[in-house]
C-alpha cells in the first residue's frame, strides 16, 4: 500500500514543519518543498502507467496522436505550476503566486491555440 | 523515495537553531545571521538536485 506511506510521509513532515516553523521559517519552507518532491515522484510513476493506458486506448479509437499529446503537455504544466504555486503561497508570497499561475495559463493557452485555429478551419469548412 | 533528506533537513534546522541560540546569547548576532545564511544555503543544495530529478522525471512521462 503506497498511499499508507505517502501518508506517514506527510504526517511526519508535518510535525517537523511544525517544530521547525516557530525557530527557521526558511528551512521549513525546505521541508515542504522536498516533501511535496517526495510524494510527487512516488506519484508520478503510478501517473505514467496510466498515461501508457491512455495512449493504448486512443490508438485503439483512432485519435490522433497529436492531441492526446497536447493534452498531457497541459496536464504537465497543471501540475508543476500547481507545485510552484502550492509553495509560493506556503511561503506566504502570494503575489508571486499568482504571477506563476499566470504564466502557466498563458503557456497552456499558447499550446491550445493551434488547436483552436483547427477548431476554426472545421468550422469555416461546415459552413456553406 | 528515500524519506532520509527530510530527516537531514530537519536536524539541520534543529541543529542550525540551537547554535543560534548560543551565537545570540555570546553577543555574536552577526555570526548568527551568517550561520542561519549558511544553513539555507546547505539546504538548498540538498533540494535542488531533488527538485532537478522530479522536473525529468515530469518531462519524461508528459513528454515536453
Amino acid at each position: 500500500m503506497e498511499i499508507i506511506k505517502i501518508i506517514g510521509l506527510g504526517l511526519i513532515t508535518t510535525i517537523l514543519i511544525v517544530i521547525m516553523r516557530q525557530q527557521k521559517p526558511e528551512i521549513a519552507i525546505y521541508l515542504s518543498i522536498a516533501a511535496g518532491v517526495i510524494i510527487l515522484t512516488l506519484v508520478l510513476s503510478r501517473i505514467s502507467d496510466m498515461i501508457d493506458i491512455f495512449q493504448d486506448l486512443a490508438a485503439k479509437a483512432n485519435v490522433n496522436m497529436l492531441y492526446l499529446g497536447m493534452v498531457l503537455k497541459v496536464l504537465g504544466i497543471t501540475y508543476v505550476t500547481e507545485f510552484g504555486v502550492q509553495i509560493c503561497k506556503d511561503a506566504g508570497e502570494s503575489a508571486v503566486a499568482s504571477k506563476v499561475e499566470f504564466a502557466g495559463k498563458v503557456f497552456i493557452l499558447v499550446l491550445a491555440i493551434p488547436l483552436l485555429g483547427a477548431v476554426f478551419d472545421y468550422i469555416v469548412k461546415l459552413i456553406p | 523515495m528515500d524519506i532520509n533528506l527530510i530527516f537531514r533537513i530537519a536536524g539541520l534546522g534543529i541543529i542550525i537553531s540551537i547554535f543560534n541560540m548560543v551565537l545570540k546569547q555570546a553577543d555574536k548576532g552577526e555570526q548568527a545571521h551568517l550561520l542561519t545564511l549558511v544553513g539555507v544555503v546547505v539546504a538548498l543544495m540538498m533540494v535542488v538536485p531533488l527538485i532537478n530529478s522530479l522536473f525529468q522525471n515530469i518531462r519524461g512521462v508528459f513528454g515536453f
